[in-house]
């Protein structure tokens, strides 16, 4: 008798193991923008993309993947990179809504923005 | 068979259709020299089989630029190798420079190592001194004060100054710190300032040479090929006879003659670039092994007393 019982919780407990599973992912592929993190890339003296919008408490990442050095440095100097090699990254977490104008110190020519909202 | 060049309309001992000839010439490697108001040009294979008198000028100096020491991809995987080439070139010429101008990119990376290996290769050259100005590679991280540490003493703010050789008025100019988003290359009002007081009191018949990296006249700007600024600089030289502006940056030889402005880019010694709108963008180019070192070299200049124009000739690697 006590054995069937045992058995009976063990089942209840997996099925509601898996059932709090298949809710967690769920929440999961839902998506909340605001904590996952965005990225820029850096080719052919270009940010990819350009413009990019995120909700505030974003994370962007710029990674170089040009085979010429270059930087990332905002217009109001919020932030300011390291020179980035080939395959080195920055990132940034904006929390401010705005609009960020950046370009490299290097080729100024190369312009780009993050739009926080 | 030196080919002289005779028409003489203006009477200034400047025969202007042979002299563009030359000019255009000098890409693929010829000499122009100017004696006794004729101007003179041999093509370069003939120019190292020449008696030294008959090419010297009063004054020769060299221009080497981009070297890019730390630059370590496809296009080039060695280029101390390369510089290691121009440097050979330079001790072979006839008659040796009296010094050599480096217009900037020493470093890929702006790193002590890389300056460390630049010195060391450039110890090599037959010459008495070596100038510079810095390129945007060599001012990283830290607005120069590396650079000038090492290569900026006797300089003046940024990096800028001027020195006289055998009455050749020289001006080493900075326009790659405090670049604006969207912007070219930027010489700023402290230097502006300081130019037109440097050249003031000249005698309008001292022949100018400026030499800054990126190019002082508007070559492409979309590449960022250009100098915001620059023709602010050249206002202050429009009074002067013999004006020439030597450039780098753009790792390619580019003329333009502008009145008694002559505007002249060099080779780098580390990789070539596209020319202007043939690519995406100005990145290094990898080309054919064979083609490569014909795109590499280093630019001779020769002056002759009481001559309107340095006679400026472009030699590459290898042909």
């Amino acid at each position: 008798m006590e054995k069937k019982q045992l058995t009976l919780t063990k089942a209840a407990f997996l099925l509601l193991l898996v059932a709090l599973v298949a809710l967690g992912s769920k929440t999961a592929q839902a998506g909340s923008p605001s904590s996952a993190a965005r990225e820029v890339k850096i080719d052919n003296f270009s940010f990819t993309p350009n413009t990019l919008t995120v909700a505030a408490g974003t994370t962007v990442t710029w990674t170089n993947s040009d085979d010429i050095p270059h930087t990332v440095v905002s217009v109001d100097k919020t932030f300011k990179s390291k020179v980035l090699d080939t395959d080195d990254k920055f990132s940034y977490t904006f929390t401010k809504p705005g609009t960020y104008s950046y370009f490299c110190s290097v080729h100024p020519k190369m312009t780009g923005k993050i739009v926080v909202q | 068979m030196p080919d002289y060049i005779v028409h003489d309309h203006n009477h200034d001992g400047i025969d202007r259709r042979g002299f563009l000839k030359c000019m255009a010439w000098a890409g693929t490697g010829a000499f122009c020299v100017l004696q006794g108001g004729v101007l003179k040009s041999f093509a370069l294979n003939q120019v190292y089989g020449q008696h030294a008198d008959s090419l010297k000028g009063e004054l020769s100096f060299v221009q080497i630029s981009d070297s890019h020491i730390g630059f370590n991809k496809p296009a080039n995987p060695d280029v101390i190798a390369t510089l290691q080439a121009a440097v050979a070139k330079i001790n072979a010429l006839p008659t040796p420079p009296s010094f050599v101008l480096h217009t900037g990119d020493l470093s890929h990376l702006s790193k002590p190592e890389e300056f460390d290996a630049l010195d060391q290769v450039l110890k090599g050259v037959k010459t008495s001194r070596i100038f510079f100005v810095p390129g945007e590679h060599d001012v990283l991280n830290d607005n120069g004060k590396q650079y000038r540490e090492r290569f900026g003493k006797d300089t003046v703010g940024a990096g800028w100054y001027s020195f006289d050789q055998k009455g050749v008025h020289f001006i080493g100019l900075v326009n790659v710190l405090n670049l604006k988003a969207g912007g070219l290359g930027s010489l700023g009002h402290e230097q502006l300032e300081w130019l037109e007081r440097d050249v003031k009191h000249l005698k309008s018949s001292t022949p100018i040479v400026v030499f800054a990296h990126i190019p002082l006249w508007t070559v492409y700007p979309d590449w960022g090929w250009g100098t915001d600024d620059g023709a602010q600089a050249l206002t202050y030289l429009k009074r002067f006879g013999s004006v020439t502006v030597l450039n780098g940056h753009i790792h390619q030889t580019m003329q333009k003659v502008e009145g008694n402005v002559t505007f002249h880019t060099a080779m780098s010694t580390a990789f070539p670039q596209p020319q202007p709108g043939t690519a995406p963008s100005p990145g290094p180019l990898k080309v054919p092994a064979e083609k490569f070192r014909s795109l590499l070299g280093i630019t001779d200049v020769d002056y002759v007393r009481g001559r309107h124009s340095l006679a400026v000739t472009d030699s590459p690697l290898a042909i």
